[in-house]
């Protein structure tokens, strides 16, 4: 890459590194947010749906986790993975699929709990009608993910915020290596440490738009969908 | 084709419903039987809504029994219930009866007729692809009982379905009602309104404070009713 060039020039030229960057942290922030998805939408609407003793502590656990601090995160998943951890024969270390996994350990309370948040309040208005209609277990489960998906995009949006501007966990589990696990974020923070600051002011300025874009396009999704269906 | 199922006669023998240490339904002992439509009436709070409820099968007794064509456990395949404020799915006018309908058990390839039919009854047909939540509130009220339609009810439970209509829509609530009735469906209704009780009922029961205070058809009741409260009742004197 070229030093001293204005962030609009990379820009406007497609600078091909700074395209690999882009579309790594896209692929990594968009597979966490994948399976934070699997993960936490089933569970938030399971913890919904379900009274068990020690019910209420979960769900401050589960907030709580919200706010996880991604360099423990960070911390925990690199020690989990490298040489002295239990996962260390995957060889998964300081590669993107570790950014991932990183990234989704932080994201995946925070879609689990919003779906427990948003579940819980459309069962509360359901619960009858479909008690009523002797839906069952898993009947029940669906048609509330299903009834509530437009609001469910909201806590994948904001796991989709938490993973894109996220650079404390994925800088320690993949090592920030150029051309391999350099991310938008970690490039930032890198470029900035050594006063290259074109490259750095381009990476944020492609960072925002994209967080702008995908908002936009989520809250448009969502107006249409909320004015088909209700 | 789904087997027939006989929920009636619906039977009360000594229910009680216990709520945080409170006495909702105290002791009822009740028959509801195929026929006109039995109206529960009586104050705010003396337990209409929790006896239907119960009678649905949607709350529990905490003391007595209750059997729905002599058996105690009976899924409500062919009971429905109507509430005072429905939910309305968040789909479609018409998606919400294909709901119901394969809840129901009802073959896919009938809900399109099935959804005709239910909303040319309650006259929505022009609303099938209309979000359900932007409907009306009296719209809402005959979607909710188509909806409740589409399971092919034995027995309909309706927990005071225009309480919250003005009188046009009310209106044409209770011409559905009569409707339904006629097709041979048992309704039992929860209304505090005495005229809607004069309208609708074959037979009235009346509840203070959990009891049943009298129960007899409603020509009888309202002719010659038997104890102080219902007498005080239909004078329009309040009841404590």
């Amino acid at each position: 890459m070229p030093n001293h060039v204005s962030p609009l020039t990379l820009l406007l030229t497609a600078d091909p590194t700074l395209i690999a960057i882009v579309r790594l942290s896209l692929v990594v922030s968009s597979s966490a947010v994948f399976f934070a998805a699997v993960i936490g939408v089933p569970l938030g609407a399971l913890i919904a749906l379900t009274r068990f003793s020690g019910r209420q502590g979960v769900i401050v656990v589960l907030n709580a986790l919200m706010g996880l601090p991604s360099v423990a995160v960070g911390l925990v998943v690199f020690l989990t993975l490298s040489r002295s951890g239990p996962l260390s024969s995957l060889n998964l270390l300081f590669t993107p699929q570790a950014m991932i996994i990183a990234q989704t350990v932080l994201v995946a309370p925070i879609v689990a709990a919003l779906t427990r948040q948003t579940i819980e309040d459309l069962w509360i208005e359901y619960r009858d009608e479909l008690t009523a209609m002797n839906i069952g277990p898993a009947r029940r489960v669906a048609t509330l993910i299903w009834d509530a998906r437009f609001s469910l995009v909201t806590a994948l949006l904001a796991g989709f915020g938490r993973a894109a501007a996220e650079v404390g966990a994925i800088i320690t589990v993949g090592g920030n290596i150029e051309g391999f696990t350099r991310t938008m974020t970690t490039a930032i923070a890198l470029e900035t440490s050594k006063g290259d600051l074109p490259l750095a002011i381009g990476l944020g300025m492609v960072l925002v738009a994209i967080v702008v874009v995908v908002n936009a396009l989520v809250w448009t999704v969502r107006r249409v969908g909320e004015r088909l269906t209700g | 084709m789904r087997a027939p199922i006989a929920d009636l006669p619906i039977v009360f023998d000594n229910v009680s419903v216990v709520a945080d240490a409170v006495i909702i339904l105290d002791r009822v002992t009740l028959t509801l039987s195929s026929g006109t439509p039995t109206v529960f009436i009586g104050p705010n709070g003396c337990g209409k809504t929790t006896l239907l409820r119960t009678a649905m099968g949607l709350s529990a007794p905490s003391a007595g029994r209750i059997t729905w064509g002599g058996r105690e456990v009976v899924p409500p395949i062919r009971r429905a219930i109507l509430f005072q404020r429905p939910a309305m799915l968040r789909r479609s006018v018409g998606a919400n009866i294909r709901f119901a309908l394969g809840a129901a058990g009802i073959p896919r390839a009938q809900h399109n007729s099935r959804v005709r039919e239910l909303l040319g009854l309650v006259g929505l047909e022009h609303m099938t692809d209309r979000p359900a939540r932007r409907l009306s509130g009296g719209e809402q009220q005959r979607l909710a009982l188509a909806r409740a339609l589409a399971r092919d009810p034995a027995v309909l439970f309706l927990d005071e379905a225009t309480a919250s209509l003005d009188p046009a829509a009310t209106k044409a609530m209770e011409d559905l009602i009569r409707a339904v009735s006629h097709r041979g469906i048992k309704l039992v209704m929860s209304t505090h309104d005495l005229g809607e009780a004069r309208r609708l009922a074959g037979e009235i029961v009346l509840l203070h404070r959990g009891r049943v205070i009298e129960s007899s058809e409603a020509s009888s009741f309202f002719n010659t009713p038997q104890t102080d409260e219902a007498k005080k009742f239909i004078a329009g004197e309040l009841l404590i």
